[in-house]
């Protein structure tokens, strides 16, 4: 079935547009045996096709092998396999490590890039690095100095290299790129420093830079047509990115774009979600902040802008809007919709039409969420898509100086990037969670290039009268915009899902479980706990007839600055402070790589 | 003197006294015990909402009903936007930066305040120069004596229930320095 619809979209990109450089990679990820894209593909589903390991016996798993990436930091993202080949990558200094599978992972050449180390401090929330993509038998990694290199598949050699962003201003990468077509299509990271988001496209055999397309600023840098762009079904006019500032704002406007792309070849477009307004303290930055935390599709080839979706006009509580577009074909009223379903940090999940960017469902995909009420889906109002924002809850009501307490979600949002997996044959979505609140008081702060530029104090705290834990592992329907069912988990999911044919769900946690669920019903399968607290995503591959499952493990990223002593809630008064669990109690540094399998 | 200069002649200052040092990380997360460590943080005198130990060093003042004074809070509200993204909430340390409320009690105060001026290296641990970023260095002070009073569980975990008003003098240093 997916074989025979991405065989048709092949075909019809190349009568249209000859030049269709990329088939390659569309046939490796088309080949369930592999593992081609972080993404899992280009629709961003997360799932494979392969059930030799399934409900029935996925009790029986155990580890295959490991393999120690030798860095202590955070460890997101997870590896690739094309062939025999499997490609893991590590935060600072970025490493990458081809691995034969042939031989017992042994290690066919290693890169490692110079960088320099004044990028770290300037990297907001550790030094993550969310993997390497492939096409056209070249690896690319995109460094955290946002150096852009691809490599030969092969030896590990460099064939070019092209430079995205400058440290020096706050500039700095931590996501993976995407290879579609004969581009490599990369974004850039630095929200907290005032960085303008843009997304770019490379040349994927030159590194030449064909497209940039910033989230605010000129209609020429925003690639926007003032007549065709829309928002919601209207034009979005001219000027759309600068008039939602006061004077050259937008300038330093935030809206970076460090999230995971999805791709429609039959539409020609890709998606992705652009970041927070900067600075954190909204009353110093009025208007809406057009286009920061909002939903694009753009043409792959030009990057024009095909619409927008402004989830949380004028951000008052960082709720960054960076989060994947999951792309699925499914029946609505009786009639077959190319969707697209995005969970938001904002806690509200999205379920659009990605041809059109019509709107479809908007609910909150955890009952705690407070600060809305709701979006309008009334398309003849005035307020159509806004979301209802609660007096109570909005630091831009509350003023500067003022501690807005009990918000929920917290910053980190309901979920942040670890990304969610969509089963066709369940028709359902698996999301990793936060249930976690939080009080925010923004003051004013100046902007001075490549400081941080944030103006809010934060304290967070697990969701208050709820299951005490920081995090629950929900499946979503996307159509009725439900929860099915929610297992809670003490910390927060910080790992990617996986969803297989073998109704088998598989999904990290803080404390190091690898955790397989019964995809119909939540019921836990399996779990083993690795040597350190997974933030990376699970994958699946099959070698030499045998299906594996692996994940990084190492603990860091967001999670590592707030859970590892612990959080405490000041509104519970002296006594309790400190009671809540402290990731230091349960895991430590350590990356590494798990592979499990089925005994012989 | 020291306390009225502007940050600009304090990182100056600071530059040329701290010459050997930086162990980096060894001592970073060395426990604290309020009890035994020898480090003078007792009020010698208050002027305009500010406190000073009898050597001029800032200093923190928690009253009996848990009041702490402006400089605390400040230093609370101020950590917690520039500091707490690498040392995590309450100074409590992160999976990759040092218990920095620890540090505000093992480092002398000059030498806290070169760190944070002119940022240092150990490996892959990188500590940032904050010299010219005045939403640090305009309350650097504030910062300081919050973490000192963390590091020493002067004050709890989170933010302060009670704090003394922001005088006058604060208030015309806050708006000479922020510009």
């Amino acid at each position: 079935m997916k074989k025979l619809k991405l065989f048709t979209s092949g075909i019809a990109l190349c009568c249209a547009s000859m030049a269709f450089a990329n088939d390659d990679l569309v046939s490796q990820m088309d080949d369930p045996k592999q593992w081609a894209i972080q993404t899992g593909d280009y629709e961003n589903q997360r799932y494979s096709e392969l059930d030799q390991i399934n409900a029935d016996n996925v009790g029986d798993l155990q580890v295959a092998w490991t393999f120690s990436t030798g860095v202590l930091r955070g460890h997101e993202g997870g590896p690739l396999v094309i062939g025999d080949t499997m490609y893991v990558h590590t935060p600072f200094p970025n490493m990458v490590y081809a691995l034969d599978l042939s031989q017992e992972g042994k290690i066919i050449w290693k890169y490692e890039p110079k960088q320099d180390p004044n990028v770290i401090p300037v990297m907001c929330c550790d030094t993550v690095n969310r993997g390497v993509a492939y096409a056209e038998g070249k690896i690319f990694l995109h460094q955290a100095d946002t150096k852009i290199v691809a490599l030969d598949a092969e030896t590990g050699e460099v064939q070019w290299e092209a430079v995205n962003g400058d440290p020096g201003i706050g500039e700095t990468n931590t996501a993976t790129v995407l290879p579609v077509k004969d581009k490599v299509i990369v974004g850039i990271s630095g929200g907290e420093f005032g960085v303008r988001g843009h997304v770019t496209a490379y040349d994927m055999n030159s590194g030449e830079q064909v497209w940039r397309a910033y989230s605010m600023g000129p209609d020429s840098d925003i690639l926007a047509d003032p007549e065709n762009t829309t928002h919601l079904g209207e034009p979005v006019g001219a000027d759309s990115g600068t008039n939602t500032w006061e004077g050259d704002q937008w300038k330093i406007g935030g809206g970076t774009t460090w999230g995971w792309y999805s791709a429609d070849l039959e539409e020609n477009l890709m998606y992705y979600g652009t970041g927070n307004p900067s600075t954190w303290n909204p009353a110093q930055r009025p208007g809406d902040n057009r286009w920061s935390m909002t939903i694009m599709a753009r043409d792959i080839d030009t990057g024009m802008a095909k619409w927008f979706y402004q989830m949380t006009p004028h951000d008052e509580w960082d709720y960054d809007g960076i989060n994947e577009m999951i792309l699925t074909d499914q029946e609505v009223d009786g009639e077959m919709r190319k969707l697209l379903t995005h969970f938001d940090r904002n806690g509200l999940a999205y379920t659009m039409d990605r041809v059109s960017g019509e709107l479809l469902v908007a609910e909150k995909f955890d009952p705690v969420v407070n600060w809305t009420t709701g979006v309008d889906m009334d398309p003849e109002s005035d307020t159509y898509g806004r979301p209802a924002v609660v007096a109570q809850y909005s630091t831009e009501q509350n003023g500067e100086d003022v501690n807005s307490t009990g918000i929920c979600p917290a910053a980190l949002g309901t979920k942040d990037q670890q990304p969610a997996a969509y089963s066709p044959k369940t028709e359902t979505f698996y999301v990793p969670t936060n249930h976690v609140c939080m009080d925010y008081e923004p003051f004013r702060v100046s902007y001075t290039a490549g400081q941080p530029y944030v103006g809010a104090t934060l304290a967070m705290y697990p969701a208050p009268d709820s299951h005490g834990g920081m995090g629950n592992f929900i499946a979503w329907d996307n159509i009725n915009g439900e929860i099915k069912w929610s297992i809670p988990e003490q910390f927060s999911v910080w790992s990617g899902a996986l969803a297989t044919a073998g109704d088998v769900v598989f999904y990290g946690t803080l404390e190091g479980h690898l955790k397989a669920v019964h995809a119909e019903t939540g019921e836990q399968l399996y779990r083993f706990k690795t040597p350190s607290g997974i933030i990376g995503n699970v994958m699946t591959y099959e070698s030499d007839g045998k299906q594996y499952v692996a994940v990084l493990s190492g603990v860091g990223g967001w999670a590592g600055i707030g859970l590892a002593a612990g959080l405490t809630n000041p509104n519970d008064g002296l006594g309790a402070v400190g009671g809540y669990a402290a990731l230091s109690d349960y895991t430590a540094l350590g990356g590494q790589l798990t592979v499990f399998a089925l005994p012989d | 003197m020291l306390r009225t200069a502007s940050y600009y002649l304090s990182a100056a200052t600071l530059a040329v006294s701290l010459a050997g040092g930086a162990n980096a990380q060894s001592w970073s997360d060395q426990p604290v015990n309020p009890d035994k460590v020898d480090v003078d943080v007792a009020v010698a005198y208050e002027e305009g909402g500010r406190y000073y130990n009898e050597d001029d060093i800032p200093t923190y003042n928690v009253a009996d009903d848990g009041t702490v004074d402006w400089l605390t809070f400040s230093g609370f509200r101020r950590y917690h936007a520039e500091c707490h993204v690498c040392h995590g909430p309450d100074g409590e340390g992160s999976t990759y930066a040092p218990k920095i409320k620890n540090s505000a009690v093992h480092m002398d105060y000059y030498a806290f305040y070169d760190v944070v001026v002119n940022g240092r290296e150990n490996g892959n641990s990188v500590m940032p120069h904050f010299g010219d970023n005045p939403n640090v260095m305009c309350y650097l002070d504030d910062i300081y004596v919050y973490l000192k009073a963390r590091g020493m569980e002067a004050v709890p975990r989170g933010r302060p229930g009670k704090k003394e008003a922001k005088s006058e003098m604060i208030q015309e240093a806050e708006d000479a320095c922020m510009g």
